[in-house]
């Protein structure tokens, strides 16, 4: 974050009306039972990398469903698809697999220029 | 004056015999079969109600129906209904038990086996208690002890085990969990006021009246913390105390801590024999193998089969105040059909 962020207040809010939905919606068409996510954090407590550094598996799906996409085409190289967090997800979410989907979504578009 | 209608009410749980007391006040005959060799079900085992503290025991003092149209059978479980000639026949294991012109299902609920979920450690984990244990050691008039015998300095009290937890079958809402969560918290906290006591939430659901007047009393005179996170593992130090791994969701950082006792808030499951009753008739069960009601606004006792009624937590997890009142409407409604068969 930057120290002047206060000269552009609009970096720091969640922006519904630009929601960019490229990356969630490529996710959710495959992989539907992220829909179903509560944030209850069992996958982050779990998490081997988490554990490690400051990757928060939770986190990335909420920034996904909110939009806020430019971070996680870094945060996500730190998934070590140990399948942890799928383990104990309450709603059994296929959290392991959300987490290929984003990674796969976020190559492609690098590839295509778009991201 | 025709011969009285009779009625069989299955479970002997207070449902069963609050429903039992206001039919026989109607003038009808009542049986109710109940499978241990006690009544009052589930609330033999707890040692005080939410919100208010009151005991099990004055709540069953008031509904011991005595009443000579009222026969009690001890230990015997019924496994099957069969609708013949217009009534109902029940079977136990063997043989034919009774008939009836109408029928109460009053099953009520079973506690969920804490030790399938085998990564909080019940039953491996000597400091690992569930509710029904902490409500067990509370009725017994004793101090809550590690398995050492010394008096924990904190006390995690893990809420949602067994409920809205798709892993175990469970996926629904137990309900009443929650605010039992808060009142063992501040049981623990009368009990032993040097003990830190933390609750770990998904979502707190305070959602019934003077519920959420126990929260702030917990928060302002007890101090106990809430913390939003589910509990992902706990694991057994050499001392046999317990530490914890779960994400403060709050916060967003994972977050680890030591505790000498864990409490797991275990969540309800619908009786076991209920699927077995449903076979030869129309009785239905419900995504979460509750009773199905036939219509869930306006006739919540009825079941999909005529002249079968349902009467408290067979159709849904309830607290004890909300049971009486399932079991009262279920008696009107089993006095309706009785009435309009006549005419």
């Amino acid at each position: 974050m930057n120290t002047l962020d206060f000269l552009k207040p609009r970096s720091r809010q969640i922006d519904f009306e630009n929601f960019d939905d490229r990356i969630l919606s490529y996710v959710l068409e495959k992989e539907q039972s992220f829909l179903t996510c509560i944030s209850c954090g069992g996958c982050t407590a779990t998490c081997s990398a988490g554990n490690l550094t400051h990757f928060n598996i939770r986190r990335i799906g909420l920034s996904l469903r909110r939009g806020n996409v430019n971070e996680l085409s870094n945060e996500i190289e730190k998934c070590m698809f140990c399948g942890k967090c799928t383990l104990v997800c309450p709603r059994d979410i296929n959290i392991r697999n959300v987490m290929l989907l984003l990674k796969k979504r976020v190559a492609q578009l690098k590839t295509e220029k778009l991201f | 004056m025709t011969k009285k209608k009779h009625i069989a009410i299955i479970g002997g749980g207070i449902a069963g015999l609050e429903a039992g007391s206001v039919l026989t006040r109607q003038g009808y005959k009542v049986t109710i079969i109940e499978k241990e060799n006690k009544t009052g079900g589930l609330l033999n085992h707890w040692s005080s109600l939410f919100p208010d503290f009151s005991l099990p025991g004055e709540v069953l003092a008031r509904i011991q129906p005595e009443n000579p149209d009222l026969t009690l059978i001890h230990n015997t479980c019924i496994e099957s209904i069969k609708k013949e000639n217009g009534r109902f026949e029940l079977f136990d294991k063997r043989h034919l038990k009774l008939y009836a012109d109408a029928l109460l299902l009053a099953t009520g609920l079973s506690v969920f086996d804490a030790s399938l979920k085998e990564e909080y450690g019940y039953g491996l984990f000597i400091n690992v208690i569930t509710s029904s244990d902490f409500e067990r050691i509370h009725k017994a008039g004793q101090k809550l002890l590690t398995a050492q015998g010394d008096p924990p300095k904190r006390v995690a009290i893990i809420h949602c085990v067994g409920s809205r937890d798709a892993k175990v079958g469970n996926g629904y809402c137990s309900k009443v969990c929650c605010i039992t969560g808060v009142k063992q918290a501040i049981a623990i906290s009368r009990m032993l006021p040097e003990c830190e006591v933390f609750n770990f939430y998904m979502d707190l659901r305070l959602y019934g009246s003077k519920y959420d007047a126990l929260y702030l009393e917990a928060q302002k005179r007890h101090q106990i913390q809430f913390i939003r996170g589910r509990l992902s593992e706990v694991s057994e130090n050499q001392d046999q105390s317990l530490q914890l791994k779960a994400e403060d969701t709050l916060q967003g950082r994972p977050l680890r801590m030591q505790a000498d006792m864990i409490l797991l808030l275990t969540g309800l499951e619908a009786a076991r024999q209920n699927e077995n009753l449903c076979k030869n008739n129309h009785l239905e069960l419900d995504e979460n193998r509750f009773f199905k009601s036939e219509n869930m606004q306006y006739h919540r006792n009825c079941s999909r089969q005529e002249g079968i009624f349902m009467a408290g937590s067979c159709i849904c997890p309830m607290s004890v105040n909300e049971t009486l009142d399932s079991a009262r409407s279920a008696a009107i409604e089993v006095d309706n059909y009785l009435t309009q068969k006549e005419r």
